[in-house]
Order: structure tokens, then C-alpha cells, then sequence
């Protein structure tokens, strides 16, 4: 077609056919921004707004602050709770995360196969989900008390040691750890669960037809088909497990991470640097510095998916 | 739940935007409001007044309606916190911006920082008040200019609480008066006859050396901050490092190693681990519902050291109110000896007004009432008034709490847990605090 027409057109329209045109063209725009001015209002004002605190001596009473320049960057990051709390993050969340992504593969296997009262089952795995996180903690805080805890009481009865699971470093992560992984790994499970019911049936056929055996056909047909989703859970609980904060926080009674900070997380010493010390600069600093330390993480979460996704394409082609 | 924190702090930070806005006009308008006086006669303009409390301060709606039979013109509602803790943060996320309460309560453990903004809170000195409370109580709440910052409602004086069957066991007296004149004493003393009561048989002595050292730093008059300049001298002053060693070496043998309000300690209150007990009043209604089953506690009239307070309230009113006058009328009636008296009988929060403190019987009836087993009958005495009546006269150091207080009391504290729990020994845990309370500020 020759553009004349159209330009023609274009000259010829009355006022209602050029509102129609707007109409067509900024709708779209129109339809979305209702998000984008809410996103503005609650995600990128108070992300700038804490860049600005962060800047400055702030007294949250009197809202006014002195400009400092970087200053509560370099105190935060020559602190040693901050190390500390980064430590224990990244402990804890490859503690929680890394079996919780095995056991809900597994556990989602399981379910894939034909069993009877199926709905029961999946219900069942994603229960602890429902049950409120800080209800949660309480109930495992008391079964890992160091003296009367129901764990030690246990171990004691078989003849072992009790563990000091609120002073010593590891036993407080894999505490805390272990409630995050009663609370999400049936969550995930049920996840892996929908992407290993898509995997077309003809394949296990197939591969049983030649004789593989059901752990081969576990790693050679559902691993590689459900690779996208576990990217997905892989990169949510990377996320979460960043953020990591009521379970930690309602780990002892006083809730600021133990006597040498075993237990505390970096979303805890932003919110005791705030809302204990009421040092808001500081705490929109640390704010500052957990958000880089996020994104940096996703993307290198997302050029290991790349790669991954990359990989899967050309072992197709061949 | 962490996301909705981190949005919860760039809420706080965008309102503080809006805020600045706020201040502005409350700052120009509420002088003017207080200034016309109309709260000044009764049958006034009708006043509705918010009182924000927590926990129990035990103003019961029968008692609020007392207030406003005799003011017909005022309404009062009351606002209850969970706890201190969820009080404080509402108290110092509003006090600039606005939006609290006419009468806030605020709770001693965070006067110092309230004191910092003393000039956002009305000044409460009048003639009619004069000499109301103990001296040590209004001085805590005045600040250098002299201006009083808060009416005080309830005290924590300390005694002991004990055991009077583990005390039979291991051969030590049991009888209040007895085991009073036993443990009359320093600290040095109280841990004598801890080892006394070992050698007798008995298990341990104290819970913990966190709750200990507590009792014990209360009667330093200037533990961590010089009251002059507001420096930190926590790491300077011998007597902290000499309390901290001493309470360390007889925790080892003496202790019950649980730290106060864990799992652990409720579970050892109920299952009788310890001897004694640092009791404020307060701390009598803890110990009957951690054991409700135990009937040998009982309390003795005497505290090492001389006398100690742990814990007790004030009411502020904040200057961005819009009722001044009518809200200072309210926190003084609350206040009052006669209210407070009513308020010990409800929640068994113990008066800090010498009128009150003076009329025994009125106490200890208090102490009386109340749900069967009523604390006198739980802690096998009539005279629970008499013994803390005694224990808040005993009180004669108003420690200096400043701005630093509480991050350096907290990093003691948690030297003194690293101890307990055996992940390091005195010397190396010391070091850390030093170290730790070094970078503060």
C-alpha cells in the first residue's frame, strides 16, 4: 500500500476522529497509571526520600537533619555488627534455602505420582504456609530453648548433649532456618509440583520404554523440564532470604539478634539501628546498602539463569 | 513480613516529608489554643481527652467515669498499648509530627530520650502538686531547666522474693523478718549466703547475672554518663568494671545461667530453679502467673545494697495538643494519691505519691483484693504493703540516665549474657564491651 491514502486521511479528520486516534494511542498508558502513580508514591519517593535521610544527621522528632555527606556509609560499613548481620544472612539463607529447594523437588516428585486422596495431600504440604510467621517462631522458639526446649529434651532422653541453640552460631541458624523451611518448602513444593504436572507423559514412556530406571528418569526428563521454575523458586527465596527478619526477631525475647549478635540478620540491625537507636540516617544508609546488596545479588541470579536457559537451548539444538 | 518493614520505614520516612508541614502549623496555633483558658472552669466547652497508656496502668472505665461525673463537659478515652515498646515507637514517630494523645504515658526505661525533647512536652510544675511524689521520682522527670516533663504515676521498689521451702531444705531461716535481717547486707553479703545456702544443699541462688547487675547498677548514682557534659565514662568508672567482675565470679556458682523473660526463665520460675528473686512490686503478679501452683514464695523486706527501683511511669501531656489545660487537669486528678490507690487495687501498680505511700492499710487492702489468690494470700503475708511501703523509702539514688543510657546498658547486658552462657570468659566478654561502647556516639 502507498502512504498517500494515509496521508490524506490524515488530513481529512474531524476533531472525533482525531480524539479517536488519541484515544487508541494513550489509553494503554492511561490503564497502567493508576500502578505506576501508586509504585511512584509508596516504592520510588520513599526509595529517594531514604537516599536524601541517609545523607544527613537525622532526628526523626524534630524532622530536620544536618547534611553529612557518606558518612554513615563508612561508619556502617566499618561497623562489625554490620559483617556480622551480612554473615549471618547469607548463613542463614543458604541454610534455609538450599535444602528447602531439595526437599520441595522431592516432596513435589512424590506428589506427582498417582496417589490416592491427591487434593489431601497437596493441602496438607502447603498448611504451615497458612499458619501466621510470627505464630510460627514462637511455637519453634520454645521447642529450641536451651534448658526446657522440647529438641534438647529429646536429645537428652537418647543420651546426647544438649545444644545451646541461642549461644553458639550455627545451631541458632539451622533453629532458624529450620522454621523458615517448615514455612516454605511446601509452599515451593506445590510450585515444582504444577510445572512437573506440564512435563508431557510420553516422555517418562519413552524413557521407561528404553530401560531407564526411575531415579534416571528423575534427572533426565523432570530436572531438565522443570529448570525454569526452579530458576523462579531459586530467585524468590534468594530474595526472601535476603530480607530474612521475623523469624530471627522473634528468636528470643529481647529480639536484637543475641549476646554477640549470633543470630542477627541485616534487616534486623536496619531495624534496631532505627526504630531501637532511632538513628534514622544511619538506618536509611544500611536501607541503602541492603538494596544494592539485593540487586547485585539478582543480577547475578539473573546471569546464571541466562546461562542456564542459554544452555538448555543449544543441548536441544544438538 | 520484611518487605511490608522496609515499607513501613519509607512510610515513616514520607510522613516525616508531610510532617515538617504539620509542625509548622501546630507550632503557631496551640499556644493560641491554650491561651483563650476556657479549661479553667468546670461546665466549659465540652472536651473529648485521649489518654494513651499500656500494659495495665490500671485507669479502669469505672474510674475514668469518676473523672467525668465530675466534669460533665469532659469525655475521656483511653488508648491501650500492648507494651512499652509499641508505646515508644508511637511516642517519638508523633512527638514532632503530631497526632498523640492529650495524656501520654511514657515509661522511665525511655525518659532519657523523651528528655531530650523536653521542650516538645507541656511543663507540669504547679503549686498544687508540689511535694506530691517521692523527691527521687520528680527529679528523674525535671529537666535542667527545672521544668517538670511528667506526673508520676507507679514505682518499682525492689525486695527479695524467696523460697521458704528450698530456704527449710538447706537449713537457712524461712520466717519474712528472719530471712529480712539474714540478708541485710551489701551485694558481697547476698552472695555469702548464697554460697551458704549451696553448702546447705541447696542449687542456685539467684536467676541470672543480667537481672543481678541490673538491681546492682540502679543504686550507682552516675554509672555511665557524667551528668555534667553527657560523655560516656561507663569504660572510665571503676565501679561499673568492679560490679561487672564481681557479679561475673558470682554468677558461676550462684546462677541459674536463664536469662530474664526467656523460655527458660518462665519454665524455671515454674519449676522452682532459683532461691531468691530481685521483686519490684510489679514483678508480684509475674511470679504468681509463671507458678500459679507454688505456694512457698514469699517476700522479705530488705534489699542488698540499701534500696533499689526497677521500672514505674509518668504521664506527659505533649505540647501539640489541642486541650493543654483540660489535659493537665486530667494527668494531675489521674495522679492523685486517691486515684492511684484505686488504680494498685486493679492492676497492682504501686503509688509513687508519699500521701499513698503513707496510708499502709489502704495498701496492703489493696494488695488483698483482687482475684482469689489474691497477692497476699499468694505470697503468704497481709503485709505486702507495710514491706514495699519500707523498700520505697529505702530508695535514695535517682541513677543518671542520659542520652547513651540504654545502647551502653545494653551492651553490658549482653557482655554479662556471653558470660552466663559460657561462650567467653569475664575478661575477653569486658573487652568487647569496651570495645563496643567506644564506637557509640
Amino acid at each position: 500500500m502507498t502512504t498517500t491514502p494515509v496521508r490524506r486521511e490524515t488530513r481529512s479528520l474531524t476533531a472525533r476522529q482525531r480524539l479517536g486516534r488519541l484515544d487508541v494511542k494513550l489509553s494503554p498508558y492511561l490503564y497502567i497509571a493508576p500502578f505506576f502513580i501508586v509504585f511512584g508514591i509508596v516504592g520510588i519517593f520513599p526509595i529517594l526520600y531514604t537516599a536524601y535521610i541517609s545523607l544527613q544527621d537525622w532526628d526523626l522528632v524534630r524532622n530536620t537533619g544536618e547534611y553529612i555527606g557518606f558518612e554513615h556509609f563508612t561508619w556502617v560499613l566499618q561497623d562489625r555488627e554490620f559483617w556480622i548481620a551480612l554473615r549471618n544472612t547469607f548463613s542463614i539463607f543458604l541454610l534455609s534455602s538450599v535444602p528447602q529447594i531439595l526437599v520441595a523437588t522431592f516432596i513435589a516428585y512424590q506428589l506427582d505420582h498417582n496417589l490416592r486422596a491427591k487434593t489431601f495431600w497437596r493441602m496438607g504440604v502447603l498448611l504451615p504456609y497458612v499458619v501466621a510467621p510470627v505464630a510460627v517462631a514462637l511455637i519453634f522458639s520454645n521447642m529450641f530453648g536451651d534448658k526446657y526446649g522440647l529438641v534438647n529434651t529429646v536429645l537428652n532422653d537418647l543420651g546426647l548433649n544438649s545444644i545451646l541453640w541461642h549461644t553458639d552460631v550455627i545451631p541458632s541458624h539451622i533453629a532458624i532456618a529450620t522454621m523458615v523451611n517448615f514455612r516454605w518448602t511446601g509452599y515451593n513444593a506445590l510450585i515444582l509440583l504444577a510445572a512437573m504436572q506440564a512435563i508431557p507423559r510420553d516422555l517418562y514412556e519413552a524413557a521407561a520404554i528404553d530401560g531407564a530406571s526411575s531415579l534416571r528418569r528423575f534427572f533426565s526428563v523432570t530436572v531438565p523440564q522443570i529448570r525454569p521454575t526452579l530458576i523462579f523458586v531459586i530467585l524468590t527465596s534468594t530474595i526472601g532470604g535476603l530480607q530474612i527478619f521475623d523469624e530471627p526477631r522473634m528468636y528470643d525475647q529481647t529480639g536484637t539478634g543475641g549476646a554477640n549478635k549470633q543470630w542477627l540478620t541485616l534487616t534486623m540491625y536496619l531495624y534496631n539501628t532505627g526504630w531501637g537507636k532511632f538513628d534514622f540516617g544511619r538506618a536509611a544508609a544500611i536501607a541503602w546498602i541492603l538494596f544494592l546488596i539485593i540487586v547485585a545479588f539478582s543480577l547475578i541470579n539473573f546471569f546464571i539463569t541466562r546461562r542456564l536457559v542459554a544452555d538448555d537451548a543449544s543441548g536441544g539444538k544438538r | 513480613m520484611s518487605v511490608s518493614r522496609k515499607a513501613s520505614l519509607g512510610m515513616v520516612a514520607g510522613t516525616a516529608a508531610f510532617a515538617i508541614a504539620l509542625t509548622g502549623c501546630g507550632g503557631s496555633s496551640s499556644p493560641e489554643g491554650s491561651s483563650s483558658a476556657d479549661g479553667d472552669t468546670t461546665g466549659g466547652e465540652p472536651v473529648t481527652l485521649t489518654v494513651a497508656t499500656f500494659n495495665d496502668f490500671g485507669y479502669t472505665d469505672a474510674l475514668l467515669q469518676e473523672y467525668m461525673d465530675a466534669n460533665p463537659n469532659v469525655t475521656v478515652v483511653q488508648n491501650i498499648a500492648a507494651t512499652s515498646n509499641d508505646a515508644r515507637t508511637n511516642y517519638f514517630a508523633k512527638l514532632g509530627a503530631g497526632g498523640l494523645a492529650d495524656v501520654e504515658a511514657i515509661e522511665v526505661d525511655w525518659l532519657p530520650e523523651v528528655m531530650q525533647y523536653a521542650d516538645l512536652v507541656e511543663d507540669l510544675s504547679s503549686a498544687d502538686v508540689e511535694g506530691r511524689w517521692l523527691d527521687w521520682k520528680t527529679e528523674a522527670a525535671t529537666d535542667p531547666d527545672g521544668r517538670l516533663i511528667g506526673y508520676g504515676t507507679d514505682i518499682g521498689p525492689e525486695a527479695i522474693c524467696y523460697d521458704a521451702a528450698k530456704f527449710e531444705a538447706a537449713g537457712l531461716p524461712t520466717d519474712p523478718a528472719e530471712v529480712a535481717s539474714l540478708l541485710e547486707g551489701d551485694w558481697a553479703h547476698y552472695f555469702e549466703v548464697g554460697e551458704q545456702y549451696q553448702a546447705g544443699g541447696g542449687g542456685a541462688w539467684f536467676e541470672s547475672a543480667n537481672a543481678t547487675y541490673q538491681g546492682m547498677i540502679n543504686q550507682v548514682a552516675a554509672a555511665y554518663e557524667d551528668p555534667d557534659t553527657g560523655e560516656i565514662i561507663a569504660t572510665d568508672n571503676a565501679e561499673v568494671k568492679d560490679l561487672f567482675m564481681q557479679v561475673t565470679e558470682a554468677a558461676g556458682d550462684l546462677s541459674a545461667h536463664l536469662p530474664q523473660w526467656s523460655d527458660d526463665w518462665f519454665a524455671g520460675l515454674a519449676q522452682s530453679e532459683f532461691a531468691t528473686l530481685l521483686c519490684p512490686g510489679w514483678m508480684l503478679g509475674v511470679v504468681q502467673g509463671a507458678a500459679p501452683d507454688t505456694t512457698t514464695w514469699n517476700v522479705a523486706d530488705v534489699f542488698p545494697g540499701g534500696g533499689g527501683n526497677w521500672g514505674g511511669s509518668y504521664l506527659t501531656v505533649p505540647s501539640s495538643g489541642e486541650n493543654l489545660e483540660e489535659a493537665k487537669k486530667l494527668a494531675a486528678w489521674l495522679t492523685a494519691p486517691e486515684q492511684q490507690l484505686k488504680a494498685l487495687a486493679a492492676a497492682g501498680t504501686f503509688p509513687s505519691q508519699t500521701d499513698a505511700l503513707a496510708d499502709l492499710d489502704a495498701i496492703n487492702a489493696a494488695f488483698a483484693s483482687g482475684d482469689s489468690p489474691t497477692k497476699a494470700e499468694y505470697f503468704n503475708t497481709d503485709s505486702l504493703g507495710d514491706i514495699f511501703s519500707s523498700r520505697a523509702d529505702a530508695v535514695s539514688v535517682a541513677p543518671f540516665k542520659g542520652e547513651f543510657y540504654f545502647q551502653v546498658n545494653d551492651i553490658i547486658q549482653n557482655a554479662l549474657t556471653r558470660v552466663e552462657d559460657g561462650s567467653q570468659d569475664a575478661t575477653t566478654s569486658w573487652d568487647q564491651a569496651v570495645a563496643e561502647i567506644s564506637a557509640l556516639g
